[in-house]
């Protein structure tokens, strides 16, 4: 065989001769096309699956964990949500609106073939920082356009579909200027004894292809997605595919109605892989073959081949299975939302895949062989050299700096300034469902629907999404466990019960030993924290090659683990709110409030020394507990809750008093023996900070005193729109509105 | 009173109306797809927010041109009560229900925000329960919000009082720094000239219950019942 046939299917020598073996002849054509996009990486997590397996995946409310379209979690004793995050970086950065946007498509019928109504997205987002385009030379895109079009995309495919884009987070750092990474979350509501899976339930169902019509694009999608970036990657531009909202709202309401009429027995989104990999994972899911016919599929290109047929990655399309009895039904509502609907195959016992077009067999494929058989990987691992380096930097050495200008200058940074530019262009309202809006640690969402299918929970969930590459890069382990006790803290400070997480890892070349070590030990710490707070793995993606390959060197990614947390609210008006409320209430630190503080891996030292480097000491996952029942048990006495994290503690306190319709005053006094910028800008304990009633502080002090938690009053609650500022022996006073307009201001002029 | 409510392909606020009628107003309602032809046994027709054919050719243009939306021009010719809301709003004006369109946005982008609002005629079937300089406070989520209309158009909808919103900040100043999207004179929502269709791009219907920040909408919604 060709190496550069094989090349092209993603396929190594290896890989050709163990197909070879496999099957006991040589594929043809299309055979090969459908093992190149199956043995992916992206679809068969070759390098990745010997790591996913340290995961927990159960708890006694988990009711479906990974291995599904998306995982599922009970809320109370009739509903349940169910929800994923994907990533679509590569899609992005060579076309960045029609990227971004198929990545949120794709995800909504995730969740959608779960039988549930999809009711809110997520999006977590990091691009290049905008302030060095024109500066990186031919090799590397400007970031502001990619931001522009990703933006773009994500708010015409999400406010289209009518699904809220209700949060996220954005982060710029130059090592995703090549490379930017887009992961999209979504989640569903449904009743938790009506949940559908990928399958089949017997010999003979027919499968039903419904949506829109198949065309060219996006052939090989999942073979991109599975490569380094290179100047041969704009040649790549037909491999993105092209989303039509407009088609996936009609599917959402068919696919629907269909389930809701007990008319299908199972379901499955067109993905990567297009029909070869949705009929194939069909098929191994059932424990059956599938008979596909090519020539039934509807088209919207002329003198396609059955290879084209097979591998397209058409967005908005749905395959159900389908009792004989039921095809003219199904096929008639699917006319009623003028979508394309085709009965192209069928369930066998031959546990074969076997595919027709106009009567010849073009493929003829154990599905065992495409699916179960794929080559896993134990990739060499390496502790990465540069960690020595990074390892050894000492704090101690930072020069001095003026307190005030820092403040303004991380303020400003555009990965901590206010993100209201990105989310004013999504809707965030649609479903008349969200109590707390993007802004705050974590987004508030009532469970509730009025049609197909009707829901009516009390309850809310609380979702919050945090990644960082910057820590797993200075440390795998321990950073890997921070991002997860990060996106429980968000839950948790709403007064919320986190229930379970699902996690995006976007990491780069695994064929480097350095890069595999720390997705090695990146997993391990997630799980860690995981099994640690109670908050099991119950889907996710992976994503690798996040490399930009230039003609002088390579720049990869910083391995950055992106979680999403869900947690349970008994009720929506519960939610304890990040902004202050009241004047004269007393401003707390609890938590780690007397630790070492450390400026090691911070956006103070990025931004005002101008460093990434440092060790990343332990987060204390018992201390996260206690702060988690403590907020808990004393949500009435709270008023405000927000935890410690980028930009460190002074940001935590600006964005609280920075209210929605209002700017509250300060009057701080921090009392502490360490420099005063490590205390403010330290991003590693685990604090949150509350505002209180002066008439609960010791109620609440005995109560934090109770569970050995420390509890620090650090000041009070103004209405004069003044900040004062006394640490240590540096004292500040300056204008909140001044402080405000920076933070609101810096990230629309960067980007406009 | 009985509602119905317009779904056309691509509406995506139908359900959210649908629910706020029926469980917060406590009103009857019924959907009406887009190619039924009569509408009967009603007492007010929503058309509601999203993107109705996709948006293509031009909001709300094909949508006017359906067999619903003609059923919607006669019954709003026999005086039957219509409200549009974002999506219905252009639906209404390209169909000729109300003059003037509303193009994109000025700046050319979405927009999500609570906005305020100020009533500049309360005494329409739409705003019998507002004061006239009243601020309210609703949401709007739209890309083609910009109202136009010539200078006649405008001269004519400020002699009859068709203006029914407009723009403004929170104490109520219709100022260009409180225009979301470029209307012209911060328009944003009026009435035909016999009063019974009104258009608006804020949407009630995500300002009707506290929880969700805002219940300003009902002032709205509850002008309608005791109309």
């Amino acid at each position: 065989m060709d190496e550069r046939v094989l090349s092209a299917h993603g396929l190594t020598i290896d890989e050709y001769r163990r197909i070879v073996e496999l099957i006991g002849r040589e594929p043809n054509e299309v055979e090969l096309g459908i093992f190149g996009a199956l043995w992916s990486e992206h679809c068969s997590y070759k390098s990745s699956k010997p790591f996913l397996k340290v995961f927990p995946t159960e708890a006694p409310w988990v009711l479906q964990g990974p291995g599904e379209n998306a995982g599922v979690v009970e809320i109370d004793d009739r509903y349940a949500v169910t929800f994923k995050i994907e990533s679509h970086n590569h899609p992005s950065y060579i076309e960045p609106f029609h990227g971004a946007a198929t990545g949120v498509g794709g995800i909504i019928r995730d969740i959608l073939s779960m039988g549930a109504r999809p009711v809110c997205a997520f999006d977590s987002l990091r691009f290049g920082d905008p302030r060095n385009d024109g500066k990186r030379g031919d090799n590397i895109k400007d970031s502001k356009p990619i931001v522009h079009g990703v933006v773009k995309g994500i708010g015409f495919y999400g406010n289209c579909i009518g699904v809220p884009t209700i949060g996220g987070e954005v982060v710029f750092d130059e090592v995703y200027a090549g490379n930017p990474l887009v992961n999209a979350f979504c989640l569903g509501i449904l009743e938790k004894d009506r949940i559908f899976r990928a399958r089949a339930t017997k010999i003979g169902q027919k499968l039903v292809m419904v949506g829109s019509s198949t065309g060219r694009d996006g052939i090989h999608g999942a073979t991109m997605a599975s490569a380094e970036f290179s100047e041969e990657t704009e040649e790549k531009r037909p491999n993105v595919q092209i989303g039509d909202p407009f088609f996936g709202k009609r599917l959402i309401e068919c696919t629907l109605e269909v389930m809701q009429k007990e008319l299908i027995v199972g379901c499955q989104d067109f993905g990567a892989a297009g029909l070869a990999g949705s009929t194939s994972e069909f098929g191994a899911k059932s424990k059956m073959g599938v008979r596909v016919y090519l020539e039934n599929v509807p088209l919207r290109e002329e003198g396609m081949t059955p290879y084209e047929i097979l591998l397209s990655e058409s967005q908005e399309r749905m395959l159900y299975a389908v009792d004989d009895e039921n095809v003219e039904k199904v096929l008639e509502i699917a006319k009623f939302y003028g979508l394309e609907a085709a009965v192209i195959g069928e369930t066998t016992d031959t546990k074969r895949m076997e595919v027709f077009y106009k009567g010849e067999k073009v493929a003829d494929l154990p599905i065992s062989a495409i699916v179960d058989d794929a080559p896993v990987y134990n990739r060499p691992r390496k502790e990465p050299e540069y960690l020595k380096e990074t390892r050894s930097f000492s704090q101690k050495n930072l020069p001095e700096v003026d307190i005030k200008d820092a403040i303004k200058k991380v303020l400003s940074s555009p990965t901590i300034a206010k993100k209201e530019w990105v989310y004013r262009q999504y809707d965030h309202e649609v479903g008349i469902n969200t109590v707390v809006k993007p802004g705050s640690d974590a987004a508030v969402l009532r469970i509730k629907w009025a049609v197909k299918p009707e829901i009516n929970s009390e309850k809310a969930v609380v979702i919050s999404s945090d990644g960082n590459g910057r820590w797993a890069y200075l440390d795998p382990y321990e950073g890997g466990k921070r991002v997860v006790a990060e996106a429980v803290r968000n839950v948790y400070t709403t007064g919320a019960k986190p229930l379970a997480i699902t996690d995006c890892l976007n990491w780069g070349n695994p064929e480097n030993p350095e890069i595999m070590w720390q997705f090695e030990m990146a997993t391990k710490g997630m799980a860690d924290a995981c099994r640690e707070l109670n908050t099991p793995v119950i889907s996710g993606n992976v994503s690798l090659y996040n490399e930009t390959v230039l003609p002088d060197r390579r720049i990869n990614v910083y391995p950055t683990p992106v979680v999403v947390a869900v947690g349970v609210l008994d009720r929506p008006e519960d939610a304890i709110p990040s902004f202050f409320q009241n004047e004269g209430d007393m401003v707390v630190m609890i938590g780690e409030v007397d630790k070492e503080p450390t400026v090691n891996g911070s956006e103070y030292l990025k931004e005002v020394h101008g460093t990434i480097s440092g060790s990343i000491p332990p987060v204390n996952l018992e201390m996260e507990k206690r702060i988690m029942a403590f907020i808990r048990e004393n949500r009435n006495r709270i008023k405000s809750a927000h935890d410690v994290s980028d930009g460190g503690l002074i940001t935590a306190i600006l964005e609280s008093a920075f209210a929605d319709e209002r700017t509250f005053g300060l009057d701080l006094d921090i009392k502490t023996n360490y420099r005063p910028d490590f205390e403010l800008f330290d991003e590693m304990r685990s604090v949150v900070v509350i505002s209180i009633d002066e008439g609960n502080l010791s109620t609440l002090r005995y109560e934090a005193d109770k569970r050995e938690i420390g509890f620090k009053v650090i000041g009070k609650i103004k209405n004069d729109e003044t900040l004062k500022l006394r640490i240590g022996s540096v004292e500040i006073i300056e204008n909140m509105g001044n402080l405000r307009e920076i933070w609101e201001g810096s990230l629309g002029k960067v980007l406009e | 009173m009985r509602f119905g409510i317009a779904v056309y392909p691509g509406s995506n606020c139908d359900y959210d109306t649908y629910r706020v009628i029926r469980d917060v107003l406590g009103e009857e309602v019924r959907f009406f797809d887009y190619r039924e032809t009569k509408i009967e046994n009603i007492d007010c027709m929503v058309l509601p927010g999203g993107f109705s054919f996709g948006d293509y050719l031009r909001p709300g243009t094909l949508s006017a041109h359906t067999p619903l939306t003609q059923a919607v021009i006669d019954y709003a010719e026999k005086g039957g009560i219509v409200i549009g809301i974002c999506n219905g709003f252009q639906v209404l004006t390209e169909a000729h229900l109300l003059p003037g369109a509303l193009l994109p946005n000025i700046h050319g982008k979405f927009v999500c925000k609570h906005q305020y609002l100020r009533v500049e005629n309360d005494s329409t079937v739409f705003t019998n329960k507002t004061k006239k300089g009243q601020v309210l406070k609703i949401p709007i989520a739209h890309h083609d919000g910009n109202y136009f209309c010539d200078e006649e158009t405008l001269k004519q909808l400020k002699e009859n009082g068709q203006i029914v919103l407009r723009y403004c900040d929170k104490e109520g100043n219709v100022s260009s720094e409180a225009n979301p999207n470029g209307s012209i004179e911060n328009i944003a929502g009026i009435v035909n000239k016999r009063g019974n269709v009104f258009g608006l791009m804020p949407h009630p219907e995500r300002a009707s219950e506290e929880v969700l920040g805002s219940t300003d909408g009902l002032f709205i919604l509850q002008s309608i019942l005791s109309s």
